[in-house]
């Protein structure tokens, strides 16, 4: 097992890290900000070594700074965490060319699933179903592009390949409209992004957000672990995740798992990671893959019963998958609420003192955070304070226990989003269950 | 032998009124005598650690063994790296306790990655106090010289 691990990142996953280290007797090195200095897993850690001042870029991103604290600690490996410099394909390298592991995949895995169209190609040579396209930039030939329209189907959507954010990009609902969409796409893409190419994809219009949860050992073992569905977002920031996700059948699971694993294989993936799919009418649409633990890894946890982080440092360290594709059992769900501090209406961020905290409890309750009572939550990280998790035998127990669970729960001092996912929680359309990701922000909209 | 955990100790016996402390862990120990110095020199593990980290439900914000207060003008690690207190293994100190700096001059020098980086003194005035050994472990924002 690994000797002594750095832990390259903050706040509850940072504790995370730790607690799953200290399980499995491994020791801990913090590095952390000026900032930082307070926060329980540096208080926690065998060692810590600040690296750097508050903004991220001088510390949490500073790469030589954390290579050069493994080198004076003698860490034998550093676990990056989320965000920060968990997908940074350099960052990962370096580590490993300094002579440390890299709690993750190589880098030239994530460098390919970063590259959007290099991930899609990838997929689709693996069998991981995508979304239907023109498969390549359109050229003048209209017969060519009425031809793809009706490969893809109405409604499609055109976009720039040098667009994002919404921008250059246009939905055409049927063959008619379609070769002017294409031409007034292209003037407005050489516009504004100096790129006029375009290309299409079908377009999904009430898709729900479903993810698949995987993890292989880098030596032929490849595992999922089932789905998480992550509907709930707001500006493509999740607030509410929950496994299983409602209607997704085992042979549904079982299938878009298995080509997920396959998948794993062909790239020679190590590690942790999620495949992230749009889901519509029965059918999954790859987007893309993350190369990391995520955020809302608890629900799974809690309906397999397996410790994601340990089983990363166990593959970290060389050892082979500690579970087979029949050990994994699907039992009970999940729900986790991201605890923001941040003000449950305007959703502007609320750094500050907690004068008061009491965390919530009972069975089936799980609360996952760094935050105590004094403890000041800076102004220069993200505003995610805490995950508040629950367990049951079914959805309903679930729901039941995080209601309780909010409602037990206080944090004073600053202003949290706790009410909004009282709100959630107590939502018709949630509760009913498979919300597609347009639910929450219509439903913020509405309240105003 | 890890210096920094040991000083870590020396300072704890300093602060509390214990005249002795012996560690054990396995077949390796450290004796810290009050008025003596180390009796057994050997390598350190991490148990003493948890002594400084909070023990149950509130950790506390705690500041470790910081030195009293310091006057003068203390000089701090603009970064992460390993103490050395002169240019080569054989060679002579940069600066002594009593010496006159320049600023400009060489302090130290704080290794990274395998680069060596010079810590120049950024004001002029006589070296107080040397607060770092050679090979110690530097975080950023340590203090590592005091200049009067």
């Amino acid at each position: 097992m690994l000797d002594k691990v750095l832990i390259a990142n903050r706040g509850e996953i940072a504790l995370r890290i730790l607690r799953a280290c200290k399980e499995l007797g491994i020791k801990t090195v913090a590095v952390h900000s000026t900032a930082d200095k307070n926060l329980k897993h540096v208080l926690l850690a065998d060692e810590t070594i600040c690296i750097g001042k508050a903004p991220a870029p001088d510390s949490y991103l500073n790469i030589p700074a954390i290579i050069t604290a493994a080198e004076v600690t003698n860490s034998v490996a550093i676990h990056p965490g989320y965000g920060f410099l968990a997908e940074n394909a350099d960052f990962a390298e370096q580590v490993e060319k300094s002579g440390f592991a890299f709690i993750g995949p190589k880098a030239e895995s994530i460098r390919i699933m970063g590259d959007k169209v290099a991930a899609i190609r990838a997929m689709k040579v693996a069998g991981v179903p995508c979304v239907p396209g023109s498969d390549g930039p359109l050229t003048d030939d209209e017969a060519a592009n009425i031809a793809h329209g009706k490969r893809i189907g109405y409604p499609l959507i055109v976009k720039a390949a040098g667009g994002g954010g919404g921008r250059g990009m246009r939905v055409v609902r049927s063959e008619d409209e379609l070769l002017e969409a294409i031409a007034l796409t292209k003037r407005e893409a050489g516009t504004i992004f100096k790129n006029d190419m375009v290309y299409m994809e079908k377009f999904l219009e009430n898709p729900r957000h479903v993810e698949i949860q995987i993890i292989a050992d880098g030596q032929g073992g490849a595992i999922h672990l089932g789905e998480r569905d992550c509907s709930m977002q707001r500006r493509h920031q999740k607030v509410v995740e929950e496994a299983p996700a409602p209607g997704i059948t085992p042979e549904m699971r079982a299938k878009i798992g298995e080509r997920c694993c396959k998948a794993c294989i062909d790239i020679n993936y190590r590690g942790a990671g999620t495949f992230e799919f749009l889901y519509e009418n029965g059918e999954f649409y790859f987007i893309e893959m993350n190369t990391r633990i995520q955020v809302e890894h608890p629900v799974t946890e809690m309906i397999t019963g397996v410790d994601l982080i340990k089983e990363q440092l166990r593959v970290a360290a060389g050892q082979p998958l500690s579970y087979t594709q029949d050990d994994i059992k699907i039992s009970g769900h999940s729900i986790e609420c991201r605890i923001n501090a941040e003000d449950p209406r305007t959703f502007i961020p609320s750094p500050g003192k907690i004068t008061r905290f009491h965390p919530p409890g009972g069975m089936g309750v799980r609360w996952d955070s760094h935050i105590y009572a004094d403890y000041s939550v800076p102004p220069h990280y993200d505003s995610m304070i805490g995950k508040l998790i629950t367990y049951g035998d079914n959805r309903d127990v679930a729901i039941a226990r995080m209601r309780n669970a909010l409602n037990e729960l206080v944090i004073d001092g600053i202003k949290t989003n706790i009410a909004l996912h009282q709100d959630i929680l107590n939502d018709q359309g949630f509760v009913n269950g498979g919300a597609n990701i347009h639910y929450l922000e219509k439903k913020l909209a509405e309240s105003e | 032998m890890d210096i920094r955990k040991i000083k870590k100790l020396i300072e704890l016996v300093e602060e509390s009124g214990i005249n002795e402390l012996e560690i054990s862990e396995g077949e390796e120990s450290v004796r810290i005598s009050r008025g003596g110095t180390i009796v057994q020199a050997a390598p350190m593990m991490q148990a003493a650690a948890p002594v400084a980290a909070p023990a149950a439900v509130a950790p506390v914000a705690a500041d470790p063994a910081v030195p009293a207060a310091i006057s003068g003008h203390v000089v701090r690690s603009p970064m992460v790296g390993t103490f050395y207190a002169s240019a080569s293994p054989d060679a002579p100190a940069f600066v002594e306790v009593g010496q006159h700096v320049n600023a400009g001059d060489t302090l130290c020098i704080l290794e990274a990655m395998k680069m060596m980086n010079q810590i120049e003194a950024d004001k002029s005035g006589v070296i107080k106090e040397i607060l770092a050994d050679n090979e110690d472990a530097i975080e950023f924002d340590q203090p590592l010289f005091i200049i009067e």
